[in-house]
C-alpha cells in the first residue's frame, strides 16, 4: 500500500448513503486514476476500512459503519488542488448515481413503455408523434411537454380548449405543438405523418393545412426549389380562438434557423387580427414571409407555388402531365373523390366558379352546399346528388373505424365504381398523394378500378373521364413518374397541379373545349 | 417591437433533423420514420378504461401537476428514518381506553372482516375490558365498554401510525417511534409478534394474549432502554432507512421478506441490551424473540415508509399516492393532491401458498397497512431484489425482475437510496402516479401475508395481490375535480 505524502486532502462523511464494497472499490480505483490525484478512497466506514484509510495517512472524523467516507489526496505538484478535489467529487456523483435503464443488467428483457412519459424517461427524444384517438391525445401530448419534447399531434377530435392549453404551455417552455389534426411535417429533411420526400432547400413552410403543404412542397420540388422545414399547425391555429399560438412559435423557431431564407405560411382563410399579429412578429424576427392563404376567392396552391418561385427568381415550369389530354364532349356531372382535405377545398372553389354550387360533405361558404347527411350517408348522398358533388373521404366522419383513404383506398374504390356506373357522371376527379405514410403503390390500387369504370361507361356508349391530381416527387418511395405513367396507362389523365386538374375536370363537366 | 420568444434546445435539435422520434398510436408512422433511418421509440399504447379519458386529459393538463409531483416525490425521497424510542401507545399516541386503531381505511364493526374482528376481540381481552371472546364481541357490536363509554375504531393512518395485517393498536401495546431527523416528524408502529397464531392475523387465543402481555412487560421496556441508550450514544439512533437500503441487497424486499433487515437490527441493538445491566435471562428472551422472528424488522420498515410518504402529503395538484391500506374489507388509497380523503373499493383476495391444510377458501381479502412499503417503492416494487418471494406464485427470478420493471411504468421516479443489485443497482421504482395506473391498467404489485377469513384463525398463507383498479379511478375523478378551471 502506498502511504501518501503531504498534499491537499479532502475527507467527508456522507450519512445514509449505502453502496456495496465492490462498487466502491471500482469507484475508488477509477477516481484514483484521475489526473493529479495521489490517492482516492471511497468506502463504508467499517472498522476495516477505517484502518485502511488511517494507514493511508488520512485524518478521520467520528463515524458509524453506515456512513460513507470519501477521502482524497491531491498530488503535491498539482497546479490547482481545489480543482482536482472538485473533479474527484464530480466523478464520484457520476459513479454513484443509481443506474438507469442503460445499465439495467437484469434478465428477461425490457417491457415496452406503456405511456409516452415512460418511454421518454427511458429514451429521451426531441419529438413525440401522437396518433392515438383524439380523446386520449392530449394526455400523451402533456407527457411529451412535461419531458421537454415537442409534439406532432396527428390525432383529430382534440378539443379547442386542450389545443390552446397545450400550445400555451409549449410556448412557455420553448417547445412546438404541431396540430391537432396535423397530417404533415418535415423537420430537417425528416418527413412525419404523411410527408413527401422533397429536396433540401431554402424555403420553410408553416402550414395550417396538411395536404395543402404537401402539394405546395411537391410543386416547389418539381420546379427545383427545395424545402428546409414544414412545421405543421393544425387547421384551427390561425383562427381567433387559438390566435396563431402555433404559428408564432414556428416563426420563432424558423427565425433562428440559418438555412431558412423564405417562410411560406399556408393556411385556409385566417383571422385578420391573428394575421396582423403574426406579420408583426415575423417583422420583429426579421423573417421574410409569403402568405399562401387558400379560399374561394384566393389564388390556388399552384399560383402560390408560382409566387414563391418568383420570389426565389426561379422560372415557372410547365407543370407535368401524363396521358392523353381528354377532349370535352357532352356535358355531365363532376364527382370529386378526395383523400386530401385542402385539395378537396381547392377543387371545389375552382370548380364552383364555373359550375355553380357543388354539393359536399365539407361545404365551402357560398360556393357549395351541404349534403343532407353526415358520415357514410354523406358519401352516398354525394354519389347520387342531382348536381355536381365533391367529397372529402378523409373527413373525420368518414374515417371512423377505418384508416385514412391515403392509406386504405377501399372506400374510394367503391365510390369510383359507383360514380362510373352513373350515366349522368362525365368526370371523376381524384387526388393521389405519395410519400412516406401513404399507400405504397396507389397506382396499382386505383388503376384497375379506373380502367374498369372507363370500360363500363364505354360499354354503355358514353365517355367517362378520370382526372387525377398526383401529389408527389421523384424521390417519394412510390416514384412520381412510375405512378403517373401507371395511372395514365389505366386510363386517367394525370396532372401534378391540382388547380389544373380541376380546370380540366371542369372543362369536361361543362362539355366545352 | 415584439421580442422573439426563446425556443428550447430540443427544438434546435429537432430542426437539425431529429435523431430519434417517440411514436404513440399508428404503427405505420413509426415504420415511415424507420424507412427514413430515424430511430423510433414506439409506445405500446392501449386505451385506458372507457370513461376515464376526460378526467385524464383534465388532470394531465393541470398546470400544477408536474411541479407538484416533483416536489412531493422529492420530499418523500428526502425523508430519513431513525429509531428514536419505544413507548406504550397510550403515551406515544395518547390513546384512551376504548380507542383501538386498525389498519386500512375507516370501517365499523358491522363491516369489519373476520381477522379484524378477531384482533379487536384480542385487544379487548389484552386490555382487560372483557373476560372472554363472547363478551368482547358483544361489547364491540354494541359499540360501548361495560361502563357505557364508547368504543372508538380509528385508522392507524389517522394517527401517524401503521399496523401490519389487522393493525390493531390498543393503549397498553408498545410502539416503535421513528423520526425523520431533518424535520423531526414522527411515525409509529406496533412491535411484531411473529407468525402463525398472532393478533394481527386475527387470532386471540390465550397464547396470543399471553405473548402480548410479555411484549408489554418485558420486550417493550427492554427495547426502550436499548433504543434510548443507542440514540443518545455517539453512534446516534439506528438508521432504519440505511438498513432498508442494505437489506434490499441481501435478498429482502422489506415487506414479505425481512430476514436480513431483522438480523441487522438485532446486530445494532444487542450490545445496548447487554450493557443495560438487565436480567440476563430477560435479555436473552428478548434477543431470542427478535432473532426468531424474520418479520421483526417489518414493523420498522413500515413506519420508515410512512414517514417518507407523509412528507409527500397535501401538495395541491400532485397525483402521488401517499398511502395504500386495507382493512380486510376495503382497499383504500390516499393521494397527495386530495388531502385525507380515502378512495376505496372492495379488497381482493391474495394468490399464493397456504400453510398446512388451509386453502384459498380460508383466506380473507387483503388486509393491513403494510402496503405502505410498496407505496414507498419497496416490497412488491423491489421484487427483483428478493426473487425468493415470487415462489409464492410459482414464479422465477425472471418473474421478479419483470414485476419490478413493470412498476417503473406507474411510478414517478427511481429511489436514490433503495437500489436493486440484480438490475445493475438501478433505483427502485418509487412514487405511484394515479394517472399512470389508470392509463396503463398496471396495478401496484403487493406482497402480503394472508389472514384466515374466520376470526381467531390466524395466518393461513402468504402471496401476492393488487389493489382494485377502482380506487385509482375514484382518485382520478377527485383529482380532476380539483383542477382549477382554465381562465
Amino acid at each position: 500500500m502506498n502511504v501518501v505524502g503531504p498534499g491537499r486532502t479532502h475527507v467527508e462523511v456522507r450519512h445514509g448513503s449505502y453502496h456495496d464494497s465492490v462498487t466502491l472499490l471500482q469507484v475508488s480505483s477509477r477516481l484514483g486514476a484521475l489526473p493529479d490525484v495521489a490517492a482516492a478512497q471511497v468506502a463504508m466506514a467499517t472498522p476495516l476500512n477505517l484502518d485502511v484509510l488511517s494507514s493511508m495517512g488520512f485524518e478521520l472524523p467520528a463515524t458509524v459503519p453506515d456512513d460513507l467516507l470519501v477521502a482524497v489526496r491531491v498530488d503535491t505538484a498539482a497546479p490547482d488542488p481545489e480543482g482536482v478535489v472538485a473533479q474527484v467529487l464530480t466523478g464520484l456523483e457520476e459513479a454513484l448515481r443509481p443506474r438507469r435503464t442503460g445499465s439495467d443488467t437484469g434478465g428477461s428483457g425490457e417491457a415496452a413503455a406503456r405511456t409516452t412519459a415512460a418511454s421518454l424517461r427511458r429514451d429521451p427524444s426531441p419529438l413525440v408523434l401522437v396518433s392515438v384517438p383524439g380523446a386520449h391525445a392530449a394526455t400523451e401530448a402533456w407527457d411529451a411537454l412535461d419531458h421537454g419534447a415537442s409534439v406532432m399531434l396527428f390525432s383529430d377530435n382534440v378539443s379547442l380548449a386542450d389545443e390552446v392549453a397545450l400550445k400555451t404551455a409549449a410556448a412557455d417552455r420553448g417547445l412546438l405543438v404541431m396540430g391537432p389534426d396535423c397530417g404533415t411535417a418535415v423537420l430537417g429533411g425528416v418527413g412525419l405523418g404523411f410527408a413527401g420526400v422533397v429536396r433540401p432547400g431554402p424555403v420553410s413552410l408553416v402550414a395550417a393545412s396538411g395536404t395543402g403543404a404537401q402539394h405546395l412542397m411537391a410543386l416547389l420540388d418539381l420546379a427545383g426549389v427545395g424545402v428546409r422545414h414544414c412545421i405543421g399547425l393544425g387547421g384551427r391555429d390561425l383562427g381567433a380562438a387559438v390566435g396563431g399560438l402555433g404559428a408564432r412559435s414556428a416563426l420563432t423557431a424558423l427565425a433562428s434557423d440559418e438555412a431558412t431564407e423564405l417562410v411560406v405560411v399556408v393556411s385556409k382563410p385566417a383571422d385578420p387580427e391573428v394575421v396582423s399579429q403574426l406579420e408583426a412578429h415575423a417583422a420583429a424576427l426579421g423573417s421574410e414571409l409569403v402568405w399562401a392563404v387558400l379560399g374561394p376567392d384566393r389564388p390556388d396552391l399552384t399560383a402560390a407555388a408560382e409566387v414563391v418561385l418568383d420570389r426565389r427568381g426561379v422560372p415557372r415550369p410547365v407543370w407535368r402531365t401524363w396521358g392523353e389530354v381528354p377532349v370535352p364532349g357532352e356535358p355531365g356531372l363532376l364527382r370529386g373523390l378526395f383523400a386530401g382535405g385542402t385539395l378537396c377545398d381547392e377543387s371545389m372553389a375552382i370548380a364552383a366558379r364555373r359550375l355553380g354550387p357543388i354539393a359536399s360533405n365539407v361545404p365551402l361558404d357560398d360556393t357549395s352546399s351541404a349534403l343532407d347527411a353526415s358520415g357514410p350517408g354523406a358519401l352516398s348522398a354525394a354519389l347520387t346528388a342531382a348536381g355536381h358533388a365533391v367529397v372529402d373521404l378523409g373527413d373525420d366522419t368518414l374515417t371512423v373505424g377505418r384508416a385514412h383513404p391515403m392509406i386504405d383506398p377501399t372506400l374510394r374504390l367503391e365510390a369510383l365504381a359507383e360514380a362510373g356506373a352513373d350515366a349522368r357522371v362525365r368526370v371523376v376527379l381524384l387526388d393521389v398523394v405519395l410519400g412516406h405514410g401513404a399507400h405504397p403503390d396507389p397506382a396499382a390500387a386505383h388503376g384497375p378500378a379506373i380502367t374498369s369504370a372507363v370500360a363500363a361507361a364505354a360499354r354503355g356508349g358514353r365517355a367517362l373521364h378520370v382526372v387525377v391530381s398526383l401529389v408527389g416527387t421523384a424521390a417519394d418511395p412510390q416514384g412520381l413518374s412510375r405512378q403517373g405513367e401507371a395511372l395514365a396507362a389505366a386510363g386517367a389523365y394525370v396532372l401534378v397541379s391540382n388547380a389544373q386538374a380541376t380546370a380540366v375536370a371542369t372543362d369536361l363537366a361543362e362539355g366545352r373545349g | 417591437m415584439m421580442l422573439p420568444d426563446a425556443m428550447s434546445a430540443s427544438v434546435s435539435e429537432l430542426l437539425s433533423g431529429p435523431s430519434s422520434v417517440t411514436t404513440v398510436g399508428v404503427e405505420l408512422f413509426a415504420q415511415a420514420l424507420a424507412d427514413q433511418a430515424v430511430a423510433t421509440h414506439a409506445v405500446e399504447w392501449r386505451p385506458p378504461p372507457s370513461g376515464t379519458e376526460g378526467d385524464l386529459a383534465r388532470v394531465l393538463a393541470d398546470p400544477r401537476r408536474a411541479e407538484a409531483n416533483r416536489s412531493a416525490l422529492q420530499r418523500v425521497l428526502a425523508s430519513g428514518a431513525v429509531l428514536v424510542d419505544v413507548r406504550p401507545a397510550h403515551q406515544a399516541l395518547d390513546l384512551r381506553p376504548g380507542t383501538f386503531l386498525h389498519a386500512g381505511p375507516p370501517v365499523d364493526w358491522d363491516r369489519a372482516s373476520g381477522p379484524l374482528r378477531g384482533a379487536l376481540v384480542g385487544a379487548l381481552l389484552l386490555e382487560g375490558l372483557a373476560d372472554d371472546a363472547t363478551e368482547a364481541e358483544g361489547l364491540l357490536a354494541a359499540g360501548t365498554l361495560r361502563d357505557g363509554s364508547p368504543i372508538v375504531l380509528d385508522p392507524c393512518h389517522h394517527h401517524g401510525t401503521v399496523g401490519p395485517m389487522a393493525g390493531v393498536v390498543s393503549p397498553s401495546m408498545w410502539v416503535f417511534e421513528v423520526a425523520d431527523p431533518g424535520s423531526g416528524r414522527r411515525a409509529f408502529c406496533s412491535l411484531n409478534e411473529g407468525l402463525g397464531k398472532v393478533l394481527r392475523y386475527g387470532a386471540f387465543g390465550p397464547e396470543v394474549v399471553e405473548r402480548l402481555r410479555w411484549m408489554s412487560a418485558v420486550l417493550g421496556p427492554l427495547l426502550q432502554q436499548a433504543v434510548r441508550r443507542r440514540a443518545s450514544s455517539e453512534a446516534g439512533p439506528v438508521d432504519v432507512r440505511s438498513i432498508v437500503a442494505q437489506m434490499l441487497q441481501m435478498g429482502d424486499e422489506g415487506h414479505n421478506r425481512n430476514r436480513a433487515g431483522t438480523m441487522m437490527l438485532v446486530r445494532e441493538l444487542v450490545p445496548e441490551l447487554l450493557e443495560l445491566g438487565a436480567d440476563p435471562g430477560q435479555v436473552a428472551e428478548v434477543v431470542r424473540f427478535c432473532n426468531g422472528n424474520d418479520h421483526f424488522f417489518l414493523n420498522l420498515v413500515m413506519p420508515a415508509c410512512k414517514l417518507a410518504l407523509d412528507a409527500g402529503r397535501d401538495v395541491p395538484g400532485s397525483t402521488l399516492v401517499v398511502a395504500m391500506a386495507r382493512n380486510g374489507t376495503d382497499f383504500g388509497i390516499q393521494v397527495s393532491g386530495t388531502g385525507d380523503r380515502w378512495f376505496t373499493a372492495p379488497a381482493l383476495v391474495p394468490e399464493g401458498l397456504f400453510l398446512g391444510s388451509y386453502g384459498p377458501d380460508d383466506a380473507n381479502p387483503d388486509i393491513g397497512d403494510s402496503a405502505i412499503t410498496e407505496t414507498a417503492g419497496i416490497g412488491g416494487f423491489a421484487m427483483a431484489a428478493a426473487p425468493a418471494i415470487v415462489a409464492f406464485v410459482g414464479g422465477d427470478s425472471g418473474t421478479a425482475v419483470r414485476t419490478t420493471r413493470r412498476m417503473y411504468e406507474i411510478t414517478l421516479g427511481e429511489h436514490p437510496v433503495f437500489q436493486i443489485a440484480s438490475m445493475g443497482f438501478r433505483g427502485s421504482p418509487v412514487g405511484i402516479d394515479v394517472t399512470s395506473v389508470v392509463r396503463t391498467g398496471i396495478l401496484p404489485q403487493i406482497n402480503t401475508g394472508m389472514a384466515g377469513r374466520v376470526a381467531g384463525t390466524g395466518q393461513v398463507g402468504a402471496g401476492l395481490v393488487t389493489p382494485p383498479q377502482e380506487c385509482f379511478e375514484h382518485a382520478l375523478t377527485a383529482l380532476a375535480a380539483e383542477v382549477p378551471d382554465r381562465s
